[in-house]
C-alpha cells in the first residue's frame, strides 16, 4: 500500500467524523499554542536583554560598591547603601592597561521643576565628559560639560526634555533640581533602554557639582569602565579587582566592591529566563500530554468501531504493518493538524502579548520545529497502542464482530 | 488447484478443546463450481477459512496451485489472499462512506497498483458482475442488498483471483435477488472459467453448483456431482 493511499485513508476517516476529530485535535492545539507562546515570550525576553547589553557595549564593566556575585545576589553590604568607591579609585583604574575610558557616576532621584512649572521625578547622574564615551551616548543639541566643570549645568535626556519643555527648545532654560537652579546646556540623543535604566529618562550634571551641591558626599554610586576590546574584558576585570583590593587594603574575603562585566549580566539573566521558559513550557507540555490521551481515547474508539472493516481489509490482503500504518498515520495526521493550528495560534498569541503587554516575543524556528516534532511524537506514542490493537486482530474474529 | 491432505483444526478455549475439522481430504480442480454444505456447526465455515488462508490448520497439508502453504507466515498468507483469493460474505462487508468504484479498487490499493490502472480494472470487474454503470459513484447505503452483493462480487474479481470463496452469499437476500447473485456465479464459472467455492446450508442454493461436498461434525460425509443442476440462464452454458 502506497503512502499516498494511507494518507488519503487517514484524511477520509478524520473528515468522516468531524466533531470527534475536531475536539480531539483541540486538545493538541491548546498544548502546542501554550508551548509556542511560552517559548516565544522567553525567546523575546532573551533578545531584548541581549539588545540592551549590546547598547551598553559588550566591552563594558561596572564597578559597584558592595559585594555582589551574579547569580547569588548580594552577599555583603547592600549595593545602594554601601559607600566604598571614591575618586581615588577612578585614578587607580585609569592606570590599568587595557582600560580605554572610565566614567565615575553618582546618581540619585530628585524632583525637577522647569521654569514653566512642570515637574517630574527623575534620576540625576553626576558625570564627567567620559560618560558619553563609556555609555555610548551622544549630544543631540547644545553641548556637554568640560572636565572638572563646576558650573550648575544640566544635560537632559530626550524624554525628560519633552516632559519638561514639550516642543520648546530647552537650551538656555533653567530647571530646578532639588530647589537649586541649573542651566540646561544640552539634550542627549534618544537611545532607549540601556541595561535596567532608561537612558532617555535621566538628567546629567557635572560630577563635582553633584557631589558638592546635590548629595554632599564624595562617594560614587558606580564606576563604568570601558575596555579597549571585548577580549580584554576578563583581564581588565581581574586587574581592576586586584588593584582596588590593594587600594582599599582589604583581602578578597572582605571585598567591598564588585566588578561586573555587562556580558556577565547577560549570562545570569539568560539562565534565569531559560529556567522560567523551561518551567512554563513544561506546564504547557502537560496539557499536550492530556491532548495525547485524548488522541489515544479517540483512536481506541475508532478501532473498535471499525473492527469489521479491519477484518475485511485483512481478508483482501492487508498485512499487519499496513493496518498498523493506517491507524498510526491517522493519529499522526490528527496531532500534526493540531500542531500546525497550535503554531499558528501560539504565534498570534505571542504577537498579541507583545502588542498589548509591551513584552518582546520572538517565534523562533526552533520552537516551530520543536512543536512539530513534539506533536508528531504525541501522535506516534498515543496512536501506537490503538494501531497495534487493530493490526493484531484475528481476521476471522474481526469479520464476525457485531 | 486446491488439495487438502488430512486437515485437522482444533480450537482451544482454556482447557476445553473443540475439534472443528478432523482429517479432511479434498481436491478442487481449476474451473470447478463447488458448494460446501452442511448444518451449522458442521465445520464448513472453518474449512472455508482454511481454504481462504484466513486461518491455519492445526495439522495436515494444504497445497494451493502446487504450493505447500501449510507453514506460511501471516504476511505470506496475506499475500496469497491479496493475489489469489477473492472473498464474498453473507453481510457483503462493504466499507461505509466509500464509493462503489473505490470499494472495488480496494484490493488493488493493497497490491500497490497505480490509480489509472486501478480504475480500469475496477470498471472491468463491475462490468463482469453486471453492476449498472449509473451507480458506480454511489455509496453502499444507497444500494439494495442485491446491488451491494454485486459490488462485493466485483471486488472479489478485481485482482483476477484463482478462487472465489463465497460464504452464504445469498443468506441476506430474498430469493429473486439471490438468484441474480447465483446467476452471476454461474456466468463467471461458465464464461470466465473461474473456480468458485460456495458455502451454504440451503440445498436450493447448493444445487446451482456442479458438485456438492457435504459435511457433518467436522468431516466430509459425502461428495457428489449435482444431478438436475439448477441453471438460471441457459444462454451461458452454450
Amino acid at each position: 500500500m502506497k503512502f499516498y493511499d494511507l494518507l488519503k485513508e487517514a484524511f477520509k476517516s478524520i473528515i468522516s467524523n468531524k466533531l470527534r476529530s475536531g475536539l480531539t485535535i483541540l486538545g493538541i492545539v491548546i498544548g502546542i499554542t501554550a508551548i509556542i507562546a511560552m517559548l516565544s515570550i522567553g525567546e523575546g525576553a532573551k533578545r531584548q536583554l541581549a539588545q540592551s547589553v549590546e547598547n551598553l557595549g559588550s566591552n563594558q564593566l561596572n564597578v559597584l560598591p558592595g559585594f555582589i556575585q551574579p547569580g547569588r545576589g548580594i552577599v555583603s553590604a547592600g549595593r545602594g547603601t554601601a559607600q566604598s568607591l571614591k575618586m581615588r579609585d577612578v585614578d587607580v583604574i585609569k592606570k590599568i592597561e587595557g582600560v580605554k575610558a572610565v566614567s565615575p557616576e553618582v546618581s540619585r532621584r530628585f524632583q525637577i521643576v522647569s521654569s514653566s512649572g512642570k515637574n517630574t521625578n527623575v534620576l540625576v547622574i553626576g558625570v564627567t565628559p567620559e560618560y558619553l564615551l563609556v555609555r555610548n551616548s551622544k549630544v543631540e543639541k547644545g553641548y556637554f560639560f568640560k572636565e572638572n566643570d563646576l558650573n550648575r549645568f544640566a544635560v537632559l535626556g530626550p524624554t525628560v526634555a519633552e516632559d519638561l519643555f514639550g516642543e520648546e527648545d530647552p537650551i538656555g532654560k533653567t530647571i530646578r533640581i532639588n530647589k537649586i537652579n541649573f542651566k540646561v546646556i544640552g539634550v542627549l540623543e534618544a537611545k532607549g533602554s540601556v541595561g535596567f535604566v532608561n537612558a532617555d529618562e535621566v538628567v546629567l550634571v557635572p560630577l563635582l557639582v553633584m557631589q558638592k551641591i546635590l548629595t554632599g558626599s564624595e562617594y560614587l554610586s558606580l564606576i563604568a569602565v570601558q575596555a579597549e576590546s571585548s577580549e580584554l574584558v576578563d583581564k581588565v576585570k581581574d586587574d581592576i579587582t586586584n588593584a582596588l583590593l590593594k587600594e582599599h587594603k582589604v583581602s578578597s574575603e572582605n571585598q567591598d566592591f564588585s566588578v561586573i562585566a555587562a556580558q556577565q549580566f547577560l549570562n545570569t539573566f539568560n539562565s534565569l529566563i531559560n529556567t522560567m521558559t523551561i518551567f512554563l513550557a513544561s506546564i504547557a507540555a502537560i496539557s499536550l500530554l492530556v491532548g495525547g490521551i485524548g488522541i489515544m481515547n479517540m483512536m481506541l474508539t475508532s478501532v473498535t468501531e471499525r473492527i469489521k472493516e479491519i477484518g475485511l481489509r485483512k481478508a483482501i490482503g492487508a498485512k499487519k504493518k499496513e493496518i498498523l500504518a493506517q491507524f498510526l498515520i491517522e493519529s499522526i495526521v490528527l496531532t500534526l493538524i493540531g500542531g500546525i493550528i497550535g503554531i499558528f495560534l501560539g504565534s498570534l498569541l505571542s504577537i498579541a502579548v507583545s502588542k498589548f503587554a509591551n513584552i518582546t516575543s520572538d517565534v523562533s524556528l526552533f520552537s516551530i520545529i520543536l512543536s512539530i516534532t513534539f506533536s508528531s511524537l504525541v501522535g506516534i506514542i498515543f496512536g501506537y497502542l490503538p494501531a497495534k490493537r487493530a493490526a493484531e486482530l484475528n481476521p476471522i474474529d474481526a469479520l464476525r464482530y457485531e | 488447484m486446491i488439495k487438502l491432505e488430512n486437515i485437522t483444526k482444533i480450537y482451544k478455549s482454556g482447557e476445553v478443546e473443540t475439534l472443528a475439522l478432523s482429517g479432511i481430504n479434498l481436491e478442487i480442480k481449476e474451473g470447478e463450481f463447488v458448494a460446501i454444505m452442511g448444518p451449522s456447526g458442521s465445520g464448513k465455515s472453518t474449512l472455508m477459512h482454511i481454504i481462504g488462508c484466513l486461518d491455519k490448520a492445526t495439522s495436515g497439508r494444504y497445497f494451493l496451485a502446487g504450493q505447500d502453504i501449510s507453514s506460511f507466515s501471516d504476511d505470506q498468507l496475506a499475500d496469497i489472499r491479496k493475489n489469489k483469493i477473492g472473498f464474498i460474505f453473507q453481510a457483503f462487508n462493504l466499507l461505509p462512506r466509500v464509493r462503489v468504484i473505490e470499494q472495488v479498487e480496494l484490493p488493488l490499493v493493497y497490491a500497490g497498483i497505480k490509480l489509472e490502472e486501478r480504475r480500469e480494472k475496477a470498471i472491468n470487474a463491475l462490468k463482469i458482475s453486471a453492476f449498472p454503470d449509473n451507480f458506480w459513484y454511489h455509496y453502499p447505503n444507497q444500494l439494495s442488498g442485491g446491488m451491494q452483493q454485486r459490488v462485493a462480487i466485483a471486488r472479489s474479481l478485481v485482482n483476477d483471483p484463482l478462487i472465489i470463496l463465497a460464504d452464504e452469499p445469498t443468506g441476506n437476500l430474498d430469493t429473486k435477488t439471490g438468484e441474480i447473485v447465483l446467476d452471476t456465479f454461474q456466468r463467471l464459472n461458465f464464461n470466465f472459467r473461474k473456480t468458485i467455492v460456495l458455502v451454504t446450508h440451503e440445498e436450493y442454493v447448493g444445487k446451482h453448483a456442479e458438485r456438492i461436498v457435504l459435511m457433518r461434525d467436522g468431516q466430509i460425509i459425502d461428495d457428489f456431482k449435482v444431478k438436475n443442476r439448477l441453471i438460471i440462464n441457459h444462454d451461458h452454458s452454450d
